[in-house]
């Protein structure tokens, strides 16, 4: 009985090679546009990163097998910035240009 | 709702093989001729509102305001616009309409008349080595005119417009919604000229009696969920032109010595196809396969010179757009063929003769972009071509563009060309003159002559800045092309001649272009320009200046707009001032006295200007004028008063001919 949920379970981990995401990303002007999306870009696996900051929303096409949507919203807030439920650490954000220094609730 | 912001993205995509992706974000800004700082390559998009400014009835006369292209008269009877960029003729051009080559082979010389301004989009001026993608004929710069598209247009829109020259146009267009899929457009497109003009009392008709009928029906698909896109366009014109002396009857005239007359009469028809895909999750991968037909029928004489040309074409690109790991790096990859099957019969001096032929070409290209999203980005491509004239010949084009700080872009580009020059085609002002035509190389397969190869390498700087808190640019662009090998048209031999040869020796053209634009308060722009040329050729004479080039031109262009007011209402103004300094004139030594030239041109000023009010959402009109300073060259046909004589040449051509226009029109839109 194990054996089979085991091995449907398994079955079922076929990986999205261009699985969409939207994370949203806080952050204010067009120079944080660019390192929000380079920060995404840096994670290999990620095929395409846009952010908007009318949106607030990064949108990702990412090849699952080579990296999960964790890496990048950790990616994006050790640039600084707070990805959906990672939060960019205070040294990071203080090392934000000051216009980018979006409001954070504490 | 994702997928629909994709899917839109794929029309551009179809249009700009590369810069897609990046490209789309909504400007609200009014600007009509627009410099992107984010494009790799020296474009200028010109849109529909930049179109407005001029008196523009067709596509040759839609660039009177950039700065980046000159426009001068061929000859003093057909009132034929030719453009250059960089200092070389259209014929150096690769023009494209929707990313199909379209004014080339035997259209060269009057194509850019038979697009009707109002159809048009947008248009995207590229100064340089193009893009490898479209082909490998381009020298100095392309130009890829948009259309309205389906979709996206209104259901109907009417302008009707009229001159003091005696011209008249009324383009109609319709439009309908099928389905959610299907969408289709109608343009129907007429002009004419119908009576005699000769303000210069020369005996000619300062503009020829002119009909032109051109049709347009276009379909578009598009299936957002499914990722398919599709465009179909079929497209007819009948245009006929009459020139010569007043009083001038073809039924009794034609190929007599009693009245000089030219008659070109050009039927076409083109058939387009272009569909694309979208894979489905990917937005960034997509193919696109685009095919063109068209028929291009042309029966000319001037004089007792006759040409006749018919050409039959056919192109077809294959296109497979995708990313290398990440949306830095893209490439597009292809296949390229044409087809072309000319008719050609000349009866001219010396080289009447039957100059019929099939040119076709199979090639593959290979184009990558690195853009790192923020201050760099470069385009290298590489095409193969194995062609039946022109050998088998590989077309290497690079871009740079960098951005050292904010507001400062600079860029960089070096690429090579290769065509076959049809001189007759090209060439066709020369007919209306008494030269004798001599090719003096025989053993080419281009009419006897080489192909032409040139390279071309440019590099362009500019800034964004602000002025006394108003914005402003101001930049530079420096290009030099060199010729390989040219198909040298040498007037400086004598002025009953014109010889036709492979360049001995070297042929270069030099430009440098200052641009400084500036918004001193809301809705008025001031744009002015500096242009320096330096074009020499190693002709058989010796070494000498291109004729008919401006050594320094300047060009300012002044618009101004009021606010739109809640009723739609609002005034426009638009005025450009261009100064021509002299300009080398071919060799008349030998003529008499009266038929001499100056071995340079005076320097000369034109001006043009236009008021529009728009009364409504839906409906403007507007009166201009052009060449109002009422400039004209004091003799523009040469042996006018003995036009069999030898000393007869309409091709002389270095200012305007015809005095001051005015004009006036109406346009009425139902959204």
């Amino acid at each position: 009985m194990m054996l089979i949920v085991g091995l449907s379970a398994s079955a079922q981990e076929k990986k999205n090679k261009n699985a969409k995401y939207d994370i949203p990303v806080k952050g204010n002007c067009e120079q944080c546009e660019k390192r929000i999306e380079k920060a995404a870009f840096s994670v290999a696996g990620v095929k395409s990163a846009q952010w908007h900051s009318d949106d607030q929303m990064l949108h990702i096409i990412l090849n699952e097998e080579k990296a999960s949507v964790m890496d990048v919203k950790q990616a994006v807030a050790k640039a600084g910035h707070d990805a959906d439920d990672v939060k960019a650490t205070d040294a990071a954000y203080e090392g934000l240009h000051h216009c980018c220094k979006y409001d954070r609730e504490e | 709702m994702k997928n629909i912001f994709f899917a839109l993205l794929l029309i551009p995509a179809l249009v700009f093989p590369q810069d897609t992706l990046q490209e789309i974000k909504v400007k609200t800004s009014s600007k009509s001729l627009k410099k992107s700082s984010r494009l790799t390559q020296n474009t200028t998009v010109m849109t529909s509102k930049e179109l407005l400014k001029a008196a523009c009835c067709n596509l040759a006369e839609s660039f009177e305001t950039n700065p980046s292209i000159d426009v001068n008269f061929t000859d003093a009877l057909t009132g034929t616009r030719q453009i250059r960029m960089l200092g070389l003729t259209s014929p150096y051009l690769m023009i494209t309409e929707e990313n199909v080559p379209s004014v080339r082979g035997a259209s060269q010389a009057y194509g850019l008349s038979f697009t009707p301004g109002t159809w048009v989009e947008s248009i995207q001026v590229t100064k340089g080595a193009g893009s490898v993608v479209n082909g490998f004929e381009s020298i100095s710069g392309q130009i890829n005119t948009e259309l309205i598209k389906p979709a996206d247009d209104i259901p109907f829109f009417l302008n009707a417009y009229g001159s003091t020259d005696a011209r008249v146009e009324l383009n109609t267009h319709f439009n309908h919604r099928f389905s959610d899929k299907w969408s289709s457009s109608l343009f129907v497109h007429g002009n004419g000229r119908f009576s005699e003009n000769d303000m210069n009392d020369d005996g000619f008709l300062d503009n020829p009696i002119a009909r032109q009928i051109n049709v347009m029906n276009r379909w578009q698909y598009s299936d957002q969920e499914k990722g398919w896109v599709g465009f179909f366009n079929v497209r007819y014109m009948n245009d006929e032109k009459q020139s010569g002396q007043m009083g001038y009857d073809p039924d009794r005239h034609m190929f007599g010595t009693e009245k000089w007359g030219s008659e070109i009469n050009t039927e076409r028809l083109d058939l387009s196809a272009k569909v694309g895909y979208v894979f489905p999750d990917m937005p960034y991968q997509t193919i696109g396969w685009q095919n063109a037909f068209s028929l291009h029928d042309q029966h000319s004489y001037f004089g007792l010179n006759a040409y006749d040309i018919k050409q039959q074409s056919y192109y077809s690109n294959l296109i497979f757009n995708s990313i290398i790991s990440n949306t830095m790096n893209k490439f597009a990859v292809g296949l390229n063929m044409t087809y072309d099957k000319y008719t050609e019969n000349v009866i001219v001096p010396d080289v009447t003769g039957d100059y019929s032929r099939i040119d076709n070409s199979v090639g593959a290209f290979f184009e990558y972009t690195y853009d790192n999203d923020d201050n760099f980005s470069m385009i290298a491509g590489v095409r193969a071509d194995v062609h039946n004239r022109l050998g088998a010949f590989l077309t290497p084009r690079l871009h740079l563009r960098y951005a050292p700080w904010a507001g400062g872009v600079i860029r960089a580009s070096a690429g090579r060309g290769k065509r076959a020059a049809n001189i007759f085609a090209e060439n066709q002002q020369l007919f209306a003159s008494s030269r004798v035509f001599s090719i003096l190389n025989t053993d080419g397969k281009v009419y006897g002559l080489d192909p032409e190869i040139a390279w071309n390498y440019g590099m362009s700087f500019s800034q964004s800045f602000k002025l006394f808190g108003r914005p402003a640019d101001a930049g530079f662009d420096l290009y030099r092309t060199d010729f390989q090998n040219q198909a040298v048209v040498d007037l400086y031999a004598g002025p009953q001649e014109a010889y036709f040869y492979n360049l001995k020796g070297s042929s270069s053209a030099n430009s440098l272009q200052v641009d400084f634009n500036y918004e001193p308060f809301n809705h008025f722009n001031i744009r002015t320009s500096y242009k320096f040329y330096d074009i020499t050729t190693d002709y058989l004479a010796g070494t000498f200046e291109r004729p008919f080039q401006a050594k320094h031109r300047f060009f300012t262009n002044l618009e101004y707009a009021t606010h739109i007011k809640d009723n739609g209402r609002r005034w426009k103004f638009d005025y450009t001032f261009n100064w021509m300094g002299k300009q080398r004139l071919p060799n008349t030594e030998s003529n008499p006295e009266p038929d001499r030239l100056d071995d340079y041109a005076k320097p000369f000023v034109t001006m043009n200007a236009q008021v529009t009010r728009t009364l409504s959402s839906v409906f403007e009109v507007y009166i201009g004028g052009e060449n109002i300073g009422n400039y004209r060259q004091p003799r523009a046909i040469l042996g006018h008063e003995n036009p069999f004589g030898s000393t007869f040449d309409a091709s002389m051509v270095y200012a305007p001919v015809f005095g001051q226009m005015y004009y006036a029109g109406i346009r009425y839109k139902i959204k």
